[in-house]
């Protein structure tokens, strides 16, 4: 009950941030947004890592969040799945207030994600990785696991049907039974994205999918995100380094520097931000006359 | 039966059939009297070591945290198992020990099992060493305080004589051994290869990325040391209705070093089989060295240092491969392979 009331008094003050046009793509228009993140903020110590971060991600939106080393891109992301608890403001997924909630909660919610450095369960082999991604959408009792009765057989068939098929996107069917550590990094990074869309998610955040691929791969890459957006109709957030990516795959970018956002806005439009250029590549001095 | 095969994992097939013979072995020495007085004494122990070896696997190899605190798990199990044992057998003089032994093995789990909950609980917040040293702690908790429980015998000890009055406790015994060390290992290998075995690995392999996959850490550790003191305990109600006198000085911590170093030797991981040599090699050995008397500790301790270097030192990774049982197999299928090359490169040659 209380939980629903802190939703109805979101909503009566003002549902969503004003939602700036450019960034909902037509097809998403009219539609609530999946993410709407309102004043996040977060201090470690005396430092203000993360401030007034606002953002509003439509269904089935590819954004994209950069911004110079430091500025605090996975800040944010921690702070979306709860590894870091807000020092201020709310992050509704789909409506629902996140506050509160543990990083496995959050990930229940819909809420999947990807790390920067590869994390994996390296003992482990690729598909069994997919399947702990599943843990949650499959039923499977501890009776029913000790004494393998019917329901684990089904449990099991579906999930090894369904972590192939996951697989398939990738085309890693065929190292379904290699360990996840003897891997190498691109196909790597390929199984988190995996690994994270098995847990069903509704927004999945991708931390520098791209980091240590060569343009080849990137390109797939790039197909990939949008494939995956197209079959799940998911929302995805990516932080990325790589340009070509970015401007290639978001219908939306956020910029942020020193833990604040200085622009949004589209491919085009940040391209030729002043403040963004600014940041990346410092100000030019006025030549005195 | 084809369909069957496939649903079991090989290794575990391979596991539960060298169970299956080793207790075999036991019976066919027993009822043959083959067996040695020595022998005789060491196939319980052996079982029980088999269960609390596969049990610490679960913990160590499978979860991934360091545990010395199974013998105290152990204890509390035996000591439940044998208090309800003697109760029964002194109110019902005529209760079969199909009846009394098997629902004391399930009391003592029980309880061992609520211990190993209350233990993992706190235990929840500190992890390697640490975790290491508060199991540590309750185990010798655990033992002093049973010292100063006046109805579990005090410090003499708790007289377990009356349960099972026969001569030959072995081959009483064996039977209730057997069943309860081959379910138990079933049942723990069934848990590892199910989706609760592979959350309990994510969460080994990475604790971070098992919680953004959903996956409730804190809960499969407590369910682990759950788990895991269970059979522990039952491991514990068969070594209570072997010996005549339970004395809690003997659940210390070596004997928790000893299950662990049964479980680093025969290798950590999912893979129970290793558990399972490891524990009748390292109850058998000792055994075997009375012969050499004052050597004896001398030799047992160079033994584990050269299995030690044998198993994990990298200069001699290449004879292990040789050694094992892939590279033999692979090694046959060659040779079958140039038989048959040969074979019909002189068939054509005749024709």
């Amino acid at each position: 009950m209380s939980e629903r009331k802190t939703v109805m008094s979101v909503n009566g003050t003002e549902m969503f941030s004003p939602p700036s046009n450019i960034l909902i793509p037509t097809r998403d228009e009219g539609k609530k947004p999946v993410l709407d993140v309102r004043g996040l903020g977060i201090d470690f110590g005396g430092l203000r890592a993360v401030d007034e971060f606002t953002i509003t991600v439509s269904p089935t939106e590819i954004s994209g969040l950069i911004g110079p080393n430091g500025a605090g891109k996975t800040t944010v992301f921690n702070l979306l799945t709860n590894v870091y608890k807000p020092t201020r403001g709310a992050i509704l997924l789909d409506g629902h207030p996140t506050a509160g909630k543990s990083v496995a909660q959050v990930n229940r919610m819909g809420i999947a994600r990807t790390f920067q450095n590869i994390r994996l369960f390296d003992q482990m082999t690729v598909l069994d990785n997919v399947r702990v991604g599943m843990s949650n959408n499959i039923r499977c009792n501890f009776a029913e696991s000790f004494l393998r009765l019917p329901g684990y057989f089904k449990a099991e068939k579906r999930s090894r049907e369904r972590a192939l098929e996951l697989l398939s996107i990738f085309h890693m069917e065929s190292e379904a039974y290699t360990l996840a550590g003897n891997l190498p990094y691109g196909a790597q990074r390929r199984l988190e994205i995996i690994r994270a869309l098995a847990t069903e998610p509704k927004v999945l955040l991708l931390d520098e999918p791209a980091a240590g691929m060569n343009p080849s791969e990137t390109h797939a890459l790039m197909e990939s995100i949008r494939q995956i957006r197209d079959q799940f109709g998911i929302a995805i957030v990516l932080i990325e380094h790589d340009m070509n990516l970015v401007m290639g795959v978001c219908e939306g970018i956020a910029v942020l520097n020193f833990g604040k956002v200085i622009a949004k806005g589209t491919p085009d439009q940040i391209k030729n931000n002043e403040a963004v250029i600014e940041a990346y590549l410092g100000r030019q001095e006025k030549k005195e006359a | 039966m084809k369909k069957f095969l496939s649903r079991i994992n090989r290794r575990d097939a391979l596991t539960l059939l060298v169970l299956v013979g080793i207790f075999a072995f036991f019976f066919i020495m027993l009822e043959t009297g083959a067996a040695s007085n020595q022998f005789k004494n060491m196939i319980i122990p052996m079982s029980y070591y088999i269960l609390l070896a596969i049990s610490l696997n679960l913990m160590v190899g499978v979860l991934g945290e360091l545990s010395l605190g199974h013998a105290g798990f152990m204890s509390v199990g035996a000591y439940t198992g044998c208090f309800l044992s003697v109760m029964l057998v002194e109110k019902f003089p005529e209760l079969p020990m199909y009846v009394y032994l098997p629902v004391a093995m399930l009391c003592g789990g029980l309880m061992a099992a609520l211990f190993g909950v209350l233990i993992g609980i706190p235990a929840l917040r500190v992890k390697g060493d640490y975790l290491a040293i508060v199991t540590l702690a309750f185990c010798e908790i655990i033992k002093t305080v049973i010292i100063n429980l006046e109805f579990l015998g005090g410090a003499i000890g708790f007289d377990t004589d009356s349960i099972v009055p026969d001569r030959n406790k072995a081959l009483t015994l064996l039977p209730y051994a057997a069943f309860a060390v081959i379910v138990s290992a079933i049942l723990i290998m069934n848990l590892v290869r199910s989706k609760h075995g592979r959350a309990i690995m994510a969460v080994r392999d990475n604790r971070i990325a098992a919680e953004a996959c959903g996956i409730n850490v804190n809960f499969y550790k407590v369910a682990v040391f759950g788990i895991a003191a269970f059979f522990a305990g039952i491991a514990g109600v068969l070594y209570g209705h072997n010996d005549v006198l339970l004395k809690s000085a003997n659940f210390d911590f070596n004997m928790s070093i000893e299950i662990l170093v049964m479980v680093v030797l025969g290798g950590m991981g999912s893979n129970m089989l290793g558990s399972v040599i490891a524990a009748v090699v390292m109850t058998a050995l000792p055994e075997m060295l009375r012969d050499f008397s004052d050597y004896r500790m001398l030799i047992y301790s160079v033994m584990l240092i050269v299995i030690m270097l044998f198993t994990s030192a990298p200069a001699l990774a290449g004879i292990r491969e040789r050694l094992s049982l892939g590279f033999i197999k692979e090694s046959l299928q060659k040779k079958m392979a140039k038989k048959a090359e040969k074979k019909k490169a002189g068939k054509e040659e005749e024709k």
